[in-house]
């Protein structure tokens, strides 16, 4: 053999210890004696990596970095973007990633018997709203003549599944599944899609103990598709329709394929989207760098619902960092118009509402109507006791982390007292929903009952 | 005499040897005639295959942007289809038609990118620049720096994209040269581990990634190791190490008797008969299999770094893709460039390896 293998050996063997020496990232250690710049509080862990998903209400995250709210408390904080919805959850219980944007749902299912097991905690509720349902272009001509008229001759909003019904029911009489997709199994998208519709009677299908599908008995086929993959699929008549977040029913319109047909403002005014997340664990072995984590997004929350600043947002939530989309596609919902059919733009300054309504504070309530759902669905196979839906909920939804750092800023100066609200953690009854039914948080069992698609469960 | 035709011989040969030296460093007229020739020929292939790209993507704008004048015209009337058409012209990224991007936007796309990595590396030194006092606090205190927050720019996702690769490479080859090794000397072994070759090699990347993140992770669990860098190149090493392993294994027990027998004259040693004789001999098939391993490797890695969430090409693309911008479609085409272009590179590195160790002629 020629002589200079050994050479190439060893150039080989230095490249493999470079490379490998460079990459590992440094050991976050313990470190009881960082002081934030401006608070009182001594940050254990001070660099962090937050992961999210492409969609407008992860701006608390993005505003939090960009306006220097994470490093005004000693945080340094890399925020990336994750492929999927179950990648953020496995990410997050295998701790490489700190604390996430998550869906309402996904700590609580993890806490109650559905999906990976773990124990995570939200001490920060990131927004309400923002949600809606396209569906094709086709779907949509068959189902405007359903529709009722406004005065306008443009079509009456809310449009409930009612106008969609016939076209299901033709579908199925063609021997054709009709099939829509949400983006995960336990996704406030799922149950808002679920309840929309089976308000009008259509059955969205259950799940059982032996079938995690959710497809038994089904009249329209659930699927799960990421969210910024829908638009494709839509576009290539895989799903008919979709329930999502934006920019992704606006990306519809944009591009011409489908048409947005009601908001989940509309399906329950007000209704809990997205929450942050983090480990049980880090929350006890970093009590403050969560709440200095929590101060940050309260404040980053505070500025967007500050009017004016919306438009900021926008450019910031346009840089590829964050969501990328095109700013002319985020500025629609995020600025308080919605485009439904292409040249039909609606106010709608509450779809996307960051910090009114007490929307960062994590309400049990809330926490329990997913409980429900998940019930009422079969996510949760057997009936449950009241008490355990109140139980459960405890110790996934923590108001207290929230009130130490809604203490803390009103100390310095940074909100006004009265943004804390006085409650139990439960708020009152409500009917805001599309079909009028009544919700209070603290009888989940009357409330499984009361609906007629759906498990029911023995009063006790 | 003998000795006077022996000096004769050797310094014909020397005359010899210098003259084919002295050829192979000045080409001659013919040669260069034909290097350009070819040089020629490759240039107008690429002006074709732009030109043939321009019209291309031309077409296929003009079919969507039809489609949408059409669409405001059945729905919203005349007005507004005029509106649209003069949207559609002005560029304005509100209205433009998502297509195959032209070689201009493609361009444009590149160049964005570069003045971007600047952005972010200026970012990135006044960054160090703030966090310099801190650090050196934390230095004093015994705990790890502050590192960059931001996100890594397209260059440093290149960057991280080859170091992974080499890594898996590397991999593949402590793996599969010594089992090769091993296969070709031993028929047992060989007919022993064929099944198991047949089965494995097929699989693909998407489950060697699973399959190595299950084990990865739980090892990895309660360190703060690059854990998306090591799931990466393990499963990129994985994927790829069939081709090397094969031809090893093929280029071993397909070694010339005559060879074998000197060894046995000579009585070497296992050793010496495996590196002096052995591997001599089958260099050129393993150096095939590498190639293709460096190939395969590179093919793969883009669709594990994409779901391992490694800050690699393959994370680029795909962020490209759920971006959805007016710009997107026109920087992924742009990663497909730098990909392949990467990829050809890769294979000139083999290749320039494989002549300065081989003894015969390498097959471009």
């Amino acid at each position: 053999m020629k002589n200079i293998f050994p050479f190439y050996l060893i150039t080989f063997v230095a490249f493999f210890i470079m490379s490998c020496g460079g990459t590992s990232t440094p050991a976050a250690s313990v470190d009881t004696s960082t002081k934030a710049s401006s608070s009182a509080l001594a940050i254990e862990k001070p660099q962090l990596t937050f992961g999210f998903i492409k969609l407008t209400d992860m701006a608390p995250l993005a505003i939090a970095k960009e306006l220097g709210y994470f490093k005004d408390e000693g945080l340094f904080v890399t925020i990336e973007a994750q492929s999927n919805w179950k990648n953020v959850l496995d990410r997050v219980i295998d701790g490489q990633l700190d604390g996430s944007h998550m869906l309402a749902g996904q700590p609580i299912a993890a806490g109650a018997g559905f999906g990976r097991q773990a124990e995570l905690i939200t001490p920060f509720s990131m927004d309400l709203n923002g949600n809606g349902i396209t569906v094709s272009n086709d779907v949509w001509a068959k189902m405007k003549p359903n529709v009722p008229k406004n005065g306008d001759g443009k079509p009456a909003h809310p449009i409930k599944a009612d106008a969609l019904k016939p076209v299901v029911e033709s579908y199925k009489a063609d021997g054709k599944a009709f099939k829509m997709g949400m983006v995960f199994p336990v996704s406030t998208h799922n149950y808002e899609i679920r309840y929309w519709l089976a308000a009008a009677g259509i059955n969205p299908g259950m799940y059982t103990a032996d079938n995690i599908q959710g497809q038994v008995d089904a009249d329209v086929l659930l699927s799960v598709t990421p969210p910024p993959q829908m638009p494709a699929t839509l576009e290539a008549g895989t799903i008919y329709g979709y329930c999502v977040g934006e920019p992704w029913n606006q990306q519809a319109v944009f591009k011409g394929i489908g048409v947005p047909v009601v908001t989940n403002y509309d399906i329950w005014k007000n209704n809990p989207e997205k929450v942050f997340v983090m480990r049980k664990d880090f929350a006890e072995k970093y009590p403050n760098t969560t709440i200095a984590i929590t101060k940050a997004l309260i404040r980053a929350a505070k500025w967007l619902d500050t009017p004016g600043n919306r438009p900021a947002a926008v450019g910031i939530l346009s840089m590829s960092d964050y969501v990328g989309a095109d700013s002319v596609v985020i500025a629609n919902s995020m600025t308080g118009t919605f485009e439904f059919e292409k040249g039909d733009k609606r106010s709608m300054p509450d779809f996307n509402v960051f910090y009114r309504y007490n929307a960062t504070y994590p309400f049990y309530s809330d926490g329990v109507w997913f409980l429900t759902q998940m019930r009422r669905w079969g996510q949760i196979p057997e009936a449950k006791p009241a008490d355990w839906y109140s139980k459960k909920i405890k110790n996934i939804y923590r108001p207290d982390l929230w009130t130490s750092a809604a203490e803390a800023l009103v100390k310095e100066g940074k909100i006004p007292s009265s943004d804390l609200p006085a409650t139990d953690g439960y708020k009152p009854a409500t009917t805001d929903f599309i079909d009028g039914k009544t919700f209070d948080g603290k009888d989940p069992i009357g409330y499984i009952n009361s609906f007629k698609i759906g498990n029911k469960d023995i009063v006790q | 005499m003998k000795e006077a035709t022996i000096q004769i011989d050797q310094k014909e040969t020397l005359i010899n040897k210098l003259g084919t030296k002295t050829k192979k460093m000045v080409p001659s007229k013919a040669a260069l005639g034909g290097s350009l020739k070819k040089m020629g020929i490759s240039f107008l292939s690429m002006m074709i295959f732009l030109i043939v790209w321009f019209l291309g993507s031309s077409y296929l704008f003009n079919i969507e942007a039809n489609v949408k004048i059409q669409k405001a015209l059945q729905d919203q009337g005349e007005v507004a289809a005029a509106e649209m058409e003069a949207c559609i012209k002005s560029g304005d990224k509100s209205c433009q038609p998502n297509t195959l991007p032209s070689p201009v936007q493609v361009w444009g796309a590149f160049q964005n990118l570069i003045v971007d990595h600047k952005a972010i590396s200026a970012k990135k030194a006044e960054f160090a620049a703030s966090t310099a006092a801190t650090n050196a606090q934390r230095k004093a205190e015994g705990l790890s720096a502050i590192t960059y927050t931001g996100r890594p720019s397209f260059i440093d996702q290149i960057i991280t994209s080859l170091k992974t690769v080499f890594v898996g490479f590397l991999i593949s080859l402590l793996i599969a040269v010594p089992l090769g090794i091993v296969m070709g000397l031993n028929e047992n072994l060989r007919v022993a581990f064929n099944w198991l070759i047949q089965v494995f090699k097929p699989v693909s990347p998407v489950v060697w990634l699973l399959l190595v993140f299950m084990i990865v992770k739980t090892l990895t669990l309660n360190s703060d190791m690059n854990t998306s860098f090591i799931i990466s190149s393990i499963s990129v090493g994985l994927c790829a190490m069939w081709a090397t392993l094969v031809n090893t294994s093929v280029g071993v027990s397909s070694v010339n008797k005559d060879y074998l027998n000197v060894a046995k004259v000579l009585k070497l040693g296992v050793w010496q008969k495996i590196f002096k004789v052995i591997l001599p001999s089958a260099i050129p098939l393993i150096f095939t299999g590498m190639r293709i391993t460096v190939s395969v490797a590179w093919m793969v890695l883009i669709a594990i770094e994409l779901l391992a969430q490694s800050p690699g090409l393959g994370s680029f693309v795909w962020e490209e893709f759920q971006n959805g911008a007016n710009d997107s479609n026109a920087k992924i085409i742009v990663a497909m460039f730098v990909i392949g272009i990467i990829g050809f590179l890769l294979d000139r590195i083999m290749f320039w390896i494989q002549q300065s160790v081989s003894f015969e002629k390498v097959m471009a």
